[in-house]
């Protein structure tokens, strides 16, 4: 199908753009890469009256190194991240995760922002953003606020973002020397929403690993070393059934890639 | 550019040419190119990225045209299969194709070939199992893949064997 009617706009700014998010409230929404808001128009299941278009505030895009952190931009596109030397570098996490989102075509469009805002719970980034315990720059009419990853995903599809707020940037803490990650998911077909995955990281002192496609949003567990990570997860996680899966097949699968996945992180 | 609009002004490049337009802003490009521009090469299947028929370049890029709005293009170049086909582009591409029979309806070609191309372009010397995980989004119903997968290793070694 086709989306409905809506109006357009395309603000040049992140103060622009909030004005009109401000302006138009419920009515408006935030388009991004549009990878996952244009099937939801064509579907039907999404019908703003205002979309407000992102895509030219280039402010929003980019990767960038500070003292003690990585911001990555929430315009930034998934296909720049996956090319990124530096999230190479100091992310090996997220460079591991996103050759699994989707295909070329729709990396380069997709952005980061986009998949954290929508907070799909079989998404890889919001996975990563928890696992590396990454900060959200929000901003809204009233200015900017940061919400830590672990109070920002609320649910299926649902944030900490609240009417008339944009997702600026995520902020990733530089890794220490030592601390190392690991990433694996299970999907029928390459690019595929994942039917189970597990986004970990370990440093000298505690590891902790998100699991994703298994409820309503990412689960994250936390442990000492590798092992006690493994018992928590062999005794608490009770994933829920999806279109892919039942229950007992999820529990399965992630079991095996906990196994597989976690050991890496003691390499 | 602020107040929303349900009509929107557009000026592109298209394969080369300045088109200009005036589009209402549900209009996705796929249907732009195809019923505006008559560039049916572009194919329709799923219009919620799935499939992969509806690939085109955007300021050099591929991407899937029922995912953008012809709005969004403004000011942008786009290439389509014409495009790429008239400019001898990916000749090689297209003889190969028919040569290891890689297209039986044809429907899913254009797209493939605009995603082949740009595999080609980014990694000249792909195995199959890397050339299979890049065409992951392009469906075929025909052809079982191999033979398209056949054709595309068959381009990258003759122009691996030409540049020696
Ligand atoms: C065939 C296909 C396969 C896919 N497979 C995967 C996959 O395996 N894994 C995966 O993670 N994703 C997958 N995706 C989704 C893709 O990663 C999307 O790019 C992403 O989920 C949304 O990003 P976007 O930039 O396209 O956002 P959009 O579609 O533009 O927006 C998504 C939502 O976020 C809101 N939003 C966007 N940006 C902001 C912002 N800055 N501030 C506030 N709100 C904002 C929008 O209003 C909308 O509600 C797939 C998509 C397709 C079509
Ligand atoms: S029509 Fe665009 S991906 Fe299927
Ligand atoms: S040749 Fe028919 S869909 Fe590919």
């Amino acid at each position: 199908m086709k989306a409905p009617r809506f109006a357009y706009a395309r603000p040049a700014s992140i103060a622009e753009a909030i004005a009109l998010l401000d302006k138009h409230k419920d009515d408006a929404r935030v388009l991004a890469g549009g990878q996952s808001l244009v099937p939801m128009l064509n579907f039907r299941v999404a019908a703003p009256k205002v979309l407000v278009d992102i895509n030219r505030i280039s402010a929003l895009a980019g990767i960038k190194i500070a003292k003690a952190h990585v911001r990555i931009g929430a315009l930034t596109r998934h296909a720049e991240i996956e090319r990124s030397a530096d999230v190479a570098k100091h992310l090996p996490l997220v460079a591991a995760a996103m050759p699994h989102i989707a295909h070329p075509a729709i990396r380069n469009r997709g952005t980061f922002g986009g998949s954290c805002a929508l907070a799909d719970p079989a998404a890889e980034l919001p996975a990563c953003a928890l696992a590396l315990g990454a900060t959200f720059v929000v901003a809204g009419k009233k200015g900017e606020r940061r919400i830590a990853a672990g109070d920002f995903f609320k649910g299926l599809y649902a944030t900490a973002l609240k009417p008339g707020e944009l997702l600026v940037a995520a902020e990733f803490p530089l890794p220490r020397p030592g601390d190392t990650s690991a990433f694996g998911e299970l999907a029928r077909r390459h690019g595929d929403y994942a039917m189970v995955g597990v986004a970990a990281h370990g440093s000298g002192k505690s590891v902790r690993a998100a699991f994703f496609g298994v409820g309503d949003r990412p689960e994250v567990f936390e442990a000492d070393t590798v092992d006690g990570l493994l018992s928590k997860v062999e005794t608490d996680l009770e994933p829920r059934a999806d279109l892919h899966a039942s229950a007992a097949t999820k529990l399965h699968l992630a079991k095996v890639l906990a196994g597989r996945v976690l050991k890496q992180l003691i390499a | 550019m602020s107040a929303p609009l349900e009509t929107v002004e557009i000026a592109l490049i298209v394969n080369g040419e300045r088109v200009k337009r005036s589009v209402p802003a549900r209009l996705n490009l796929a249907d732009f190119l195809r019923h505006e521009l008559e560039l049916t090469g572009t194919h329709v299947g799923c219009e919620h990225g799935v499939c992969g028929a509806c690939t085109v370049r955007v300021d050099g890029e591929i991407v899937r045209s029922c995912l953008m709005f012809a709005a969004q293009a403004d000011g942008c170049k786009v290439d389509t299969i014409e495009g790429l086909s008239d400019s001898r582009e990916i000749e090689e591409l297209q003889s190969a194709f028919v040569l290891t029979n890689a297209l039986q309806c044809g429907f899913c070609t254009p797209g493939v070939l605009m995603a082949a191309q740009a595999l080609l372009r980014d990694e000249p010397n792909p195995s199959r199992e890397r050339i299979r995980e890049y065409l992951s989004g392009n469906y075929c119903r025909c052809t079982g893949y191999q033979a398209i997968v056949d054709a595309i290793e068959a381009v990258a070694k003759a122009r691996a064997a030409r540049s020696k």
